[in-house]
């Protein structure tokens, strides 16, 4: 593999990253949503590149997956949930945006030297893409801790997904990438429409997820 | 299907389906009778069975059923080890089935004791059966649940309930151990056959892990001091003869238990692994003796006697590690020869013990010590049957108690041959722990027999008590003559031992006993020591029919029957007889007021008053309030913290994954 497919592959990785960073110091659920578009878009064009250098055609499924349903379809649904609930002028953080970077560019530290120590024998692309990969699935946890918005943690969820399709369709020859992408896919599905947004809105009137604490009657 | 192994199998088999018949007619009225029948009918056969095995030098059989861990199977193995310990559970088996034929009859709730009862037995079958750890450790599970049940087969009384609790937690703790060390043994591959553990013995710091959790897995189901405590509630608990079967018997399957992982699987031993199981059989054997010393109560007395005779087969094993550590196998096998004796004559005297406990425990209803006296005139058959086993755990010439524990003492006397110095000043010390448990024990049966048999009556129940049947007299007489014939002719059973001990000391046992002539044993050499339990016999019976003679003969045979001269105050009442409480008292200031801080308190009465002065007696159980109450507190008190975690907020729960997953990625960071 030449040095430019590398590079291509290595661009859209660290992209992925780069997107995952610019959703921890969103403030504001619409340009959350968008940049969650952003993150799926970033996914897509890896994904794609990975079929095209590994010569996998059932990978491009995957990509369209990505492209359709994460970056069109779910931010969609998202804008009118939040539309409909009427959250979209809401804004919060748990603790700053400052420290909230300065903690993720430690995760992106800590995940790069995880990875190049453990796999000093892998495939030059696997490891860098695996380090990525560990990169966006920390930073998309530490999306979820950081919000209290019921949104926010879904997309937190949703980017750490993300995060795993990178690392699957790196690693090449690895098996049922499409399968689980579509998996996937419909758990987040479930995730955001079904069941989670509207039970807390008809029962809780809030998309704060603090309220379920009060609901349970463990916090007064 | 036709080698000793599958026989025996189908044996188990038989016995489970005899708990489902236990089951399936628990209302029926004779199912007891068919249930103790069957179970006596089995467990005679596999007695058989294996005396044959163990008399051929039969050769190791094997089978291998399609069961457990799909890629193990569950494996069964008959070797002269196992022949010997199934010996001593069929033979307890039989007679504790035989006994129960007279005693069963006199239970509340059959219901609760039948099924278990035969499953218990099948599952220590099994224990001694298995050969992977799989299969052992869910029989040792099935032997533990079945003897849970039977501990709390009368489970309205509050004590029994709680026995059953202390008993369950330290069975899991025990199995946890267990498991641990099986898991070490099996190594990474997983390789759960004993066949392949033996091919593959663990390295120095692998191998001394598993000898301390084999150690306290086996020695809490054995009894060791400081893992007894729930030893002394549960077995009394249970019916007398599933009493006689856990103490008897159970602790001996533990024992094996211990012998098969460290002797058998574990490799060449390290000279410090004999140093622990010394320090703690030695305490074990006289802290049980001094615990007994202190109970009042005839079934839990005993109870703390398993305990102790637990420790001097432990001084047996210790002795024999410390001999094949150094390579001195022929001492090493003298001292496992004791050993192995002891746990099978243990097994006699206690379930003998039992039984005439559970025989005063119908006659009377009581357990208490203090309510019974002059039973000897009511139940004579029992105060006999009771006096050779009182003798016997005493090791007293020439019953096979004292066989066992001389041949210990010969090995504690090789051991300054020994070229470590710790173990020549531990031996020592052990020895004499040994000895002072034995005159203790011999103590405390004097003071038990002499309470509860002699003098006179101190209950109504005690003066209206009969004797039992027949059934139970047969199989306390059946124990009698066997303690009689290890104790006079223990040749033959030294030699029955000796295929057990050839297989686990390097291919050496003792020297042949049967040719020796007169019947003596010879454990060393001629020139160093022997014993003869005939002439030892023969002496006292001559010498006490002469005196008998002589006392008949010479003495007056004008007898004149009238009051003991009484100091002119003649006091009917039988409460100011000597009690068990004030034969134990100088034993209890000697060493109780070390060991237990015992404390009297003496209350007199105000001048004037005419009540009662009091003396109280306080005891301490060091081992419960020094262990097990900090233990339990620490970990209540961890509980209660550790429930705040259930009230957390799901973003509190979302960081606390997020905080283990950095923390494991920066621990592999750093590791690597």
């Amino acid at each position: 593999m030449g040095g430019f497919y590398f590079d291509v592959a290595h661009l859209f990785a660290g992209g992925l990253v780069l997107v995952s960073f610019m959703m921890l110091y969103q403030d504001r659920l619409y340009a959350l949503i968008n940049i969650y578009a952003l993150h799926a878009l970033a996914l897509t064009l890896s994904v794609a590149w990975q079929a095209y250098v590994q010569d996998a055609p059932h990978l491009f499924i995957t990509a369209v997956i990505a492209l359709g349903f994460k970056m069109l379809f779910i931010p969609l649904a998202l804008h009118t949930i939040v539309r409909r609930l009427g959250i979209h002028r809401d804004i919060e953080t748990v603790v700053g945006v400052g420290p909230t970077m300065l903690l993720g560019i430690g995760l992106v530290a800590l995940s790069m030297v995880v990875v190049l120590k453990v796999t000093p024998d892998a495939d030059a692309l696997a490891r860098e893409d695996l380090a990525f990969a560990l990169a966006v699935l920390l930073l998309g946890l530490l999306l979820m801790v950081a919000r209290r918005n019921a949104v926010g943690q879904v997309i937190g969820f949703m980017s750490m997904e993300n995060g795993l399709i990178l690392a699957a369709t790196g690693a090449r020859g690895m098996p049922l990438v499409v399968e689980i992408s579509v998996a996937f896919s419909i758990v987040v599905a479930f995730f955001v429409i079904g069941v989670f947004l509207f039970r807390i809105r008809e029962r809780f009137d809030t998309v704060d997820v603090g309220a379920l604490d009060e609901h349970r009657g463990e916090r007064g | 299907m036709t080698n000793s192994v599958s026989v025996l199998l189908l044996l188990v088999a038989a016995q489970l389906a005899t708990a489902v018949i236990a089951v399936v007619f628990s209302r029926s009225a004779s199912v007891g009778r068919l249930v103790y029948g069957l179970s006596f009918f089995i467990s005679s056969l596999a007695v058989v069975l294996l005396l044959f095995h163990l008399l051929a030098l039969g050769e190791v059989s094997r089978t291998s059923l399609p069961l457990g861990l799909p890629w193990i199977g569950a494996n069964f193995r008959l070797d002269a080890l196992s022949s010997l310990f199934l010996l001593i559970v069929d033979f307890g088996g039989a007679i504790a089935s035989l006994y129960a034929l007279g005693y069963g009859r006199h239970e509340d709730a059959p219901h609760r004791v039948l099924p278990f009862y035969a499953a218990f037995l099948a599952g220590m079958n099994l224990v001694v059966l298995a050969d992977d750890a799989f299969t052992f450790l869910l029989s040792w599970e099935l032997m533990s649940l079945t003897s849970w049940a039977l501990v709390v087969a009368h489970h309205r009384s509050e004590a029994n309930r709680k026995a059953g609790v202390i008993y369950l937690v330290m069975a899991s703790f025990g199995t946890f151990c267990l498991l641990l060390a099986f898991g070490l043994l099996a190594g990474s591959a997983g390789a759960y056959g004993f066949d392949a553990i033996r091919a593959l013995p663990p390295g120095p710091g692998i191998a001394g892990l598993v000898l301390i959790l084999a150690l306290v897995g086996a020695g809490s189901k054995a009894g060791l001091v400081p893992l007894h405590v729930w030893l002394p509630l549960a077995h009394p608990a249970a019916p007398s003869h599933v009493s006689a079967l856990m103490s008897g018997v159970m602790t001996k399957v533990a024992i094996y238990g211990f012998i098969r992982i460290v002797f058998d699987l574990l490799g060449p031993p390290a000279w410090w692994w004999s140093l622990v199981v010394l320090a703690l059989a030695g305490i074990t054997s006289v802290m049980g003796v001094l615990y007994a010393l202190m109970q009042h109560d005839i079934k839990r007395l005993l109870a703390y006697h398993t305990v102790e005779n637990v420790g001097i087969i432990f001084i047996g094993l210790g002795l024999a590690l410390a001999f094949r550590a150094y390579g001195m196998v022929g001492a090493g096998a003298l001292a496992l020869t004791a050993g192995l004796l002891h746990a099978v004559n243990h097994s006699v005297f206690k379930s003998l013990l039992f039984f005439g406990s559970g025989a005063i425990l119908t006659a009377t209803g009581e357990r208490d010590m203090e309510q019974m006296g002059g039973l000897i005139h009511r139940m004579p058959h029992t105060a006999f049957a009771f006096l050779v086993g009182s003798a016997a755990i005493s090791a007293l010439p020439p019953l096979n108690g004292f066989v066992s524990e001389w041949l210990t003492f010969q090995a504690i006397l090789l051991s300054p041959q020994l070229p470590s110095w710790g173990l020549k000043f531990l031996v020592p010390a052990t020895g004499a722990l040994l000895a002072l448990s034995a005159a203790l024990a011999a103590a405390c049966f004097v003071k038990a027999f002499g309470i509860i048999f002699l003098g006179r009556p101190r209950s109504d129940a005690a003066t209206k008590a009969r004797e039992v049947d027949r059934f139970s007299l047969a199989a306390m007489y059946a124990l009698v003559a066997f303690c009689l014939i290890i104790g006079i002719l223990p040749g033959p059973f030294i030699d029955l031992l000796a295929p057990v001990v050839k297989s686990l000391m390097l291919g050496q046992s003792m020297p042949h006993q049967s040719g020796v002539a007169w019947m003596s044993i010879v454990p060393i050499a001629e020139s160093r020591s022997s014993y003869n339990g005939l002439l030892v016999f023969l002496f006292i019976a001559v010498s006490a029919w002469l005196a008998a003679l002589a006392i008949h003969r010479f003495a007056s045979r004008a007898t004149r029957r009238g009051p003991a001269w009484d100091c002119g105050a003649p006091d009917p009442r039988p409460i100011t007889q000597y009690s068990a409480s004030s034969f134990a008292q100088p034993i209890r200031r000697v060493f109780g007021s070390l060991v237990f801080r015992a404390r009297e308190n003496v209350v007199m009465p105000p001048p004037g008053d005419l009540g009662p002065a009091r003396l109280d007696v306080a005891l301490i159980d060091p081992v419960w309030d020094g262990i097990y109450k900090p233990v339990s507190a620490g970990i209540l008190g961890l509980a209660d913290r550790l429930n705040r975690l259930q009230f957390l907020t799901i973003r509190q729960f979302l960081m606390l994954v997020f905080s283990t997953l950095v923390l494991l990625l920066l621990v592999l960071a750093i590791w690597q």
